[in-house]
């Protein structure tokens, strides 16, 4: 065959790799080519985070409405701290809502959800939610229950 | 029995003689870097035989084993109720684990015996040392160009086995058991993360492609240039081929995943 074949043969091939490869980050890994979305900080503070990860999800009525940043204790009030990233678009958070770790699914991953207050003041960034709710931890149920408490 | 011994001591002599004679060989392959005006239509040339000829086995396994595990995810998954993450165990595994094994053993077999098979014959009919004789370096003119197309060819070929193979699962998944496609690719986009994943998927089949290449190219050029000798030196190149990319798998993935 023709080199000049050969090379333009090879050269699809060299194409259909990069198409693979941009399919595979883009359609595969969900990487969105458009820029990060601008977003502030929020607080809240937790008893117990249970399973809860850095990179999980921030929900309000079942939306994504931002991620978690990350887990610190803080070592005054043994409580752990998670900060999170809300995206700038949602920003009239009420100031009384209150941030839930729930679980999505039997299995499945933890997420905080936030139950929308009635305040008429918003949350601003660097703010914290007042009332939280831990993880639910099912052998501590249990143990409540057959301890009769 | 003083003979066993001293046959058992010369073939460890005999294995350590070859490793070191393919590492040597590797170094002279990597030295001689032929000038891009001569070695590039030879690099073409031999990714188009060892690439471009490897796609119809590459896409045909790719689909079916995409498909397999559309069908065997579903089974299993269905049980828990959870036949919507589907999506998410086809990707992980084709990304992770099947894409680059699968292809490396697939090119193994494909391309790996044919250059063991060309070289050694080239080998036998003496138009390697006809080469030497008219002052052509047959490392650079003929293994040379082989060992990077492979290098080359591998990650693509694995790249587009895991496409293939995604694409097959839901084939199954979504338009034959009805599993529903926002959520099929809303799992799969979740947890699978570019670089963790797909970049330590190709990282393996770059590694593998090496691996292969190198183990094909100097089985031919190591074998005894008879009849025999290249039929076995075919055999030793995909039977090693397939234990180092099983075994080197094993490390690689406690490498990159094993952080517990």
């Amino acid at each position: 065959m023709a080199q000049r074949t050969i090379e333009i043969i090879v050269g699809l091939f060299m194409i259909a790799g990069l198409a693979a490869l941009l399919f595979l980050a883009l359609q595969v890994s969900g990487l969105s080519p458009k820029a990060a979305e601008e977003t502030y900080t929020l607080y809240a503070n937790f008893n117990d985070t249970g399973g809860l990860r850095p990179r999980g999800r921030v929900s309000m009525a079942g939306v994504t409405i931002g991620t978690i940043d990350s887990i610190t204790l803080d070592k005054d009030t043994f409580q752990a701290r998670v900060a999170m990233s809300i995206h700038a678009s949602v920003d009239n958070i009420p100031a009384d809502s209150a941030a839930v770790i729930r679980t999505s699914g039997l299995l499945g991953e933890q997420y905080i959800d936030i139950s929308v207050g009635g305040d008429l003041e918003s949350l601003k960034d660097g703010d914290t939610f007042y009332s939280t709710q831990s993880a639910m931890n099912l052998e501590r149920l249990i143990g409540n229950f057959a301890s009769g408490r | 029995m003083l003979d066993r011994i001293a046959a058992l001591g010369r073939l460890t002599l005999a294995v350590v003689a070859s490793l070191g004679r393919s590492g040597r060989f590797l170094a002279g392959v990597l030295a001689g870097v032929p000038s891009p005006s001569t070695g590039f239509p030879l690099l073409v040339r031999q990714i188009y035989a060892v690439g471009v000829l490897s796609l119809a086995i590459v896409v045909v396994s790719g689909l079916f084993i995409g498909m397999v595990l559309g069908l065997q995810g579903y089974t299993i998954l269905t049980d828990y109720g959870s036949e919507a993450a589907i999506g998410q165990m086809i990707a992980l595994t084709l990304v992770r684990e099947l894409g680059p094994v699968v292809t490396a053993l697939l090119f193994a077999g494909r391309a790996g015996s044919a250059l063991t098979a060309e070289i050694g014959l080239m080998k036998a009919t003496e138009q390697l040392s006809s080469m030497e004789m008219m002052g052509v370096d047959p490392l650079r003119r003929v293994i040379a160009p082989r060992l990077w197309a492979g290098f080359i060819a591998m990650p693509v070929l694995a790249l587009i086995f895991s496409v293939v193979g995604v694409w097959g699962g839901m084939l199954v998944g979504v338009d034959w058991l009805g599993v529903y496609e926002g959520s099929f690719w809303g799992n799969m986009q979740s947890s699978v993360d570019f670089m963790d994943d797909v970049m330590n998927g190709v990282i393996k089949s770059v590694v593998f492609g090496f691996v292969c290449a190198w183990i094909a190219v100097y089985q031919g050029y190591d074998c005894v240039p008879t009849s025999a000798g290249i039929s076995s030196a075919t055999t030793k190149t995909v039977v090693y081929s397939s234990l180092a990319v099983l075994g080197l798998d094993f490390v690689l993935t406690a490498v990159m995943f094993g952080d517990f």
